[in-house]
C-alpha cells in the first residue's frame, strides 16, 4: 500500500450516504482529504444508529485517520451513535494507533497571543530597565577584566588583538574614504552656495575643515565601524554562544572575556581614533576638491588658509571623543553578542539591537559632548 | 553486488553515482535499490559518504555524474516544479533537528502543511498535534520552542515535523545519536510501528548497533567510495571484506549481535 500515491492518481476522499447506508470511499489519505474538508457538514445523516462502511477506502494515512475520527466525534457530539464497520485489517491497526496516540498526548491548546497594552508597557519597561542595569553589569566585568590585564600583561592575547585591529581597521579604511570623500564634498557644496551668495568663499576652509573635524568625521566614522564591525562582534559571540564554544572556553578555563571582549575593545579603541584622522584627511581633500572646482578657491589657498584657521585644539576635540565611541561600539556589540540564547533568529534580533544601540549611545555620547565642551568653553 | 531485477519496485534506483567535493571524490560508480516499504540503513566509516549519499538522494546536492530515481522519477537536472511536488511525498530527519528555533514545535510541524496543502488553519493545528502525538511527544510540547526541548524530544519533534505530510519515504540521519538507550529503543520501535502502519520506506544512516540489528531489513555499506555489501544484517556481518570485518567485529559489535541473537 502506498501511503501518499503519485497527484495524478490520487482520488478524493468521500463519504456517500445511501438510505441507511454510509460508506467512505477513495483515498483518505493529506492528498484526498483537501477534497472533503467542507463535506461532512453538507450531508444529511439518517438519525439513530450509524454504521460507517469503510471497506472502500482505497488508502489511508495518519491524516486521513484523524479526519474519519474527527467525523466520527462530530456525529457523536450530536447524538448519533456511531460504529465504524467493514475496515480493513492495515486501515483498522493505523485507526488505533492514532486513536491511541492522540489519547495518550491530550490535548494543550495554543497559549493565548493578545496582551493587554498596559501589560505589554509593563513588560517592555521591565526588560528595558533590566537589560541596561545588566549591561552596566558587564561594563563592570570588562574594567574588572582590564584590571587584571593590568596587573599581568604577560596574558594578553595579541594575535587575537592584531586580528581585530586588521580587519576592523585596515579593511575598513576603503569604505571610509569613500564616505569620508563624499561627505566632504556634499558638505563643501551645501554650504558653498550660501557663501558664493555673499561673495565669502574663502570661508569654505573653516565651513568644511571645523564642522569634518570637530563633528561628522568622528561621527561617520564611528557609525560605520558600529555598522560593519559592531554587528559582526555581535554575530561572531552569539554564533558561539549556541554552539556552545562559549561555555568550552570557559571550560577549559579562558575567561572568554579575556579572549572575545577585551582584544576587540582595545583594538577599537585604537583603532577608531586613527580611522578618524584618515577620515578627516580624506573629507577635507573632498572639501577641498570642491572649493577648487565650484568657488574657485585652489589647494593653495586651501592649504595655506588651513593652519591658520584650524587650531590643533579642534582637531584633538574631535579625536578625542573616539575612544570614547569604539568603547561604547566594542561593548554593546559583545554584549548582545552573550545575550543571544536558542537559535539562529536570536543571533539576527541582537545583531540588530547591537546596531541600533551603538549608533543611539554614540550619537548621545556626542551631545553629551557637545554639552560638557560647551560648558567648559572650549567650544570656540 | 546483485541489484533488483524489477525497477518498478524500488522507490530509490542510484546509478553509477559520482560526487565530489573539489578534489576529493566521495562516491564513483556507486548503485544502490531501495524497494518499497523496506528500512535501509546506510553505514560505514566516518567520511565514507553516508550523509552525502542521503543529501544526493533528496536533491540537496548535485552529483557530478550518475544517475537517481526517486520514485521512478530522474532527479538529476530536474526542473523546479517536478523538485517540488517530489519534495512532498518524502520527509527528512536532520541530524540536529534543524527544527526552525523562531517557531514553536506545533509551528514548526505546521510549516510543511501550509505551504502544500490548502487546508484550513484549524484542521492544520490539529494534524501538526497528531503528529506531535505520534512521534511520541506529549502534547504541551507543542507550545513550546526547540531550545526549550532536550535532545531527545528535540528528535522526537523533528519527526514529527518529517511525517508532517504523510510521506511514503522517510530519510533518517542518525536518528538515535545522542539519545539515551530507552529513548533509542523507543524510537526505533516508533519507526517500525509507523513502516507496519503506513507502509512507509526508511533509509537512515546510523551507526546504532542496536538499530541497526533491531529494526532494518537491509544494510548498505559504503566503503572504498561505493556499496560494499548490501544484505540484511544477519548476512553482512558475515562478509568476508576487510572493512566489513572491521566495522562489525569490534567488541561492540559483537556484543550487540549476541545481544540480538538472544532476544530471537
Amino acid at each position: 500500500m502506498a501511503a501518499s500515491p503519485a497527484p495524478s492518481t490520487v482520488h478524493r476522499a468521500v463519504i456517500r450516504v445511501e438510505g441507511e447506508q454510509c460508506r467512505c470511499e477513495g483515498d483518505w489519505t493529506l492528498a484526498g482529504i483537501e477534497a472533503l474538508e467542507a463535506q461532512p457538514r453538507a450531508v444529511r445523516w439518517p438519525a439513530g444508529e450509524l454504521r460507517l462502511d469503510g471497506s472502500d477506502i482505497q488508502a489511508i494515512d495518519t491524516t486521513g485517520a484523524l479526519c474519519l475520527l474527527t467525523v466520527v466525534a462530530d456525529l457523536e457530539q450530536t447524538g448519533h451513535s456511531v460504529r465504524l464497520v467493514n475496515l480493513r485489517p492495515e486501515h483498522e491497526a493505523l485507526l488505533d494507533l492514532v486513536r491511541e496516540r492522540r489519547a495518550s498526548a491530550g490535548v494543550v491548546p495554543p497559549p493565548p497571543m493578545a496582551r493587554g497594552a498596559l501589560e505589554l508597557l509593563g513588560r517592555r519597561v521591565g526588560s528595558h530597565t533590566r537589560h541596561a542595569i545588566e549591561f552596566l553589569a558587564f561594563v563592570g566585568e570588562a574594567a574588572i577584566a582590564l584590571g587584571r590585564l593590568a596587573l599581568r600583561p604577560g596574558r594578553f592575547r595579541w594575535r587575537a588583538l592584531f586580528g581585530n585591529i586588521e580587519t576592523a581597521g585596515v579593511h575598513a579604511l576603503p569604505i571610509i574614504a569613500l564616505l569620508s570623500f563624499m561627505m566632504g564634498v556634499v558638505i563643501a557644496y551645501q554650504g558653498g552656495q550660501q557663501l558664493k551668495f555673499y561673495g565669502a568663499n574663502i570661508f569654505i576652509v573653516e565651513l568644511v575643515s571645523l564642522t569634518m573635524l570637530r563633528e561628522l568625521a568622528p561621527l561617520i566614522t564611528a557609525i560605520i565601524v558600529a555598522g560593519r564591525t559592531g554587528s559582526s562582534y555581535t554575530a561572531q559571540i552569539g554564533t558561539m554562544q549556541i554552539t556552545e564554544e562559549v561555555d568550552a572556553l570557559r571550560t577549559i578555563g579562558i575567561p572568554p572575556m579575556d579572549l572575545l571582549v577585551l582584544p576587540k575593545l582595545l583594538a577599537l579603541t585604537v583603532v577608531l581614533p586613527l580611522l578618524t584622522m584618515f577620515a578627516d584627511a580624506v573629507s577635507v581633500f573632498g572639501g577641498m576638491v570642491l572649493a577648487q572646482a565650484m568657488l574657485d578657491v585652489s589647494f593653495h589657498d586651501f592649504l595655506d588658509r588651513f593652519p591658520r584657521v584650524v587650531t590643533p585644539i579642534s582637531f584633538l576635540l574631535g579625536i578625542g571623543k573616539t575612544p570614547v565611541f569604539a568603547a561604547i561600539i566594542a561593548l554593546v556589540g559583545c554584549y548582545q553578542g552573550f545575550q543571544v540564547r536558542g537559535g539562529a533568529d536570536s543571533v539576527g534580533r541582537h545583531t540588530t539591537v547591537s546596531v541600533v544601540q551603538s549608533i543611539f549611545l554614540v550619537i548621545a555620547a556626542d551631545a553629551l559632548f557637545s554639552i560638557i565642551l560647551g560648558g567648559i568653553g572650549l567650544w570656540r | 553486488m546483485a541489484l533488483s531485477a524489477n525497477p518498478a519496485d524500488a522507490v530509490i534506483t542510484v546509478r553509477d553515482l559520482r560526487t565530489e567535493f573539489g578534489a576529493t571524490v566521495i562516491h564513483e560508480n556507486l548503485g544502490i535499490d531501495i524497494r518499497r516499504g523496506e528500512i535501509v540503513a546506510l553505514v560505514g566509516g566516518s567520511g565514507s559518504g553516508k550523509t552525502t549519499l542521503l543529501r544526493a538522494i533528496i536533491m540537496l546536492l548535485r552529483p557530478a555524474a550518475g544517475s537517481i530515481h526517486l520514485f521512478g522519477q530522474e532527479i538529476v537536472g530536474i526542473g523546479e516544479t517536478a523538485a517540488f511536488r517530489l519534495r512532498r511525498r518524502f520527509g527528512m530527519l536532520f541530524q540536529q533537528g534543524a527544527l526552525f528555533s523562531s517557531l514553536t514545535v506545533r509551528e514548526n510541524v505546521a510549516v510543511p502543511l501550509r505551504e502544500h496543502t490548502r487546508l484550513p488553519r484549524q484542521r492544520i493545528v490539529e494534524i501538526a498535534d497528531l503528529k506531535i502525538a505520534l512521534a511520541g511527544l506529549p502534547a504541551d510540547a507543542g507550545n513550546k520552542l526547540p531550545r526549550e526541548l532536550s535532545g531527545g524530544m528535540l528528535k522526537r519533534a523533528a519527526l514529527a515535523r518529517a511525517l508532517a505530510l504523510d510521506p511514503a519515504l522517510l530519510f533518517l540521519d542518525e536518528p538515535t545519536a545522542g539519545l539515551d538507550p530507552v529513548s533509542a529503543g523507543a524510537f526505533d520501535e516508533l519507526v517500525a510501528q509507523l513502516k507496519e502502519s503506513l507502509g512507509l520506506t526508511v533509509v537512515m544512516v546510523t551507526h546504532d548497533l542496536d538499530t541497526l540489528w533491531s529494526a532494518t531489513d537491509r544494510v548498505a555499506f559504503l566503503g572504498e567510495r561505493r556499496v560494499i555489501g548490501y544484505a540484511p544484517m544477519r548476512e553482512l556481518t558475515q562478509a568476508e571484506h576487510p572493512l566489513i570485518r572491521a566495522y562489525f567485529e569490534g567488541p561492540r559489535g559483537r556484543a550487540a549481535r549476541e545481544q540480538a541473537c538472544r532476544a530471537k
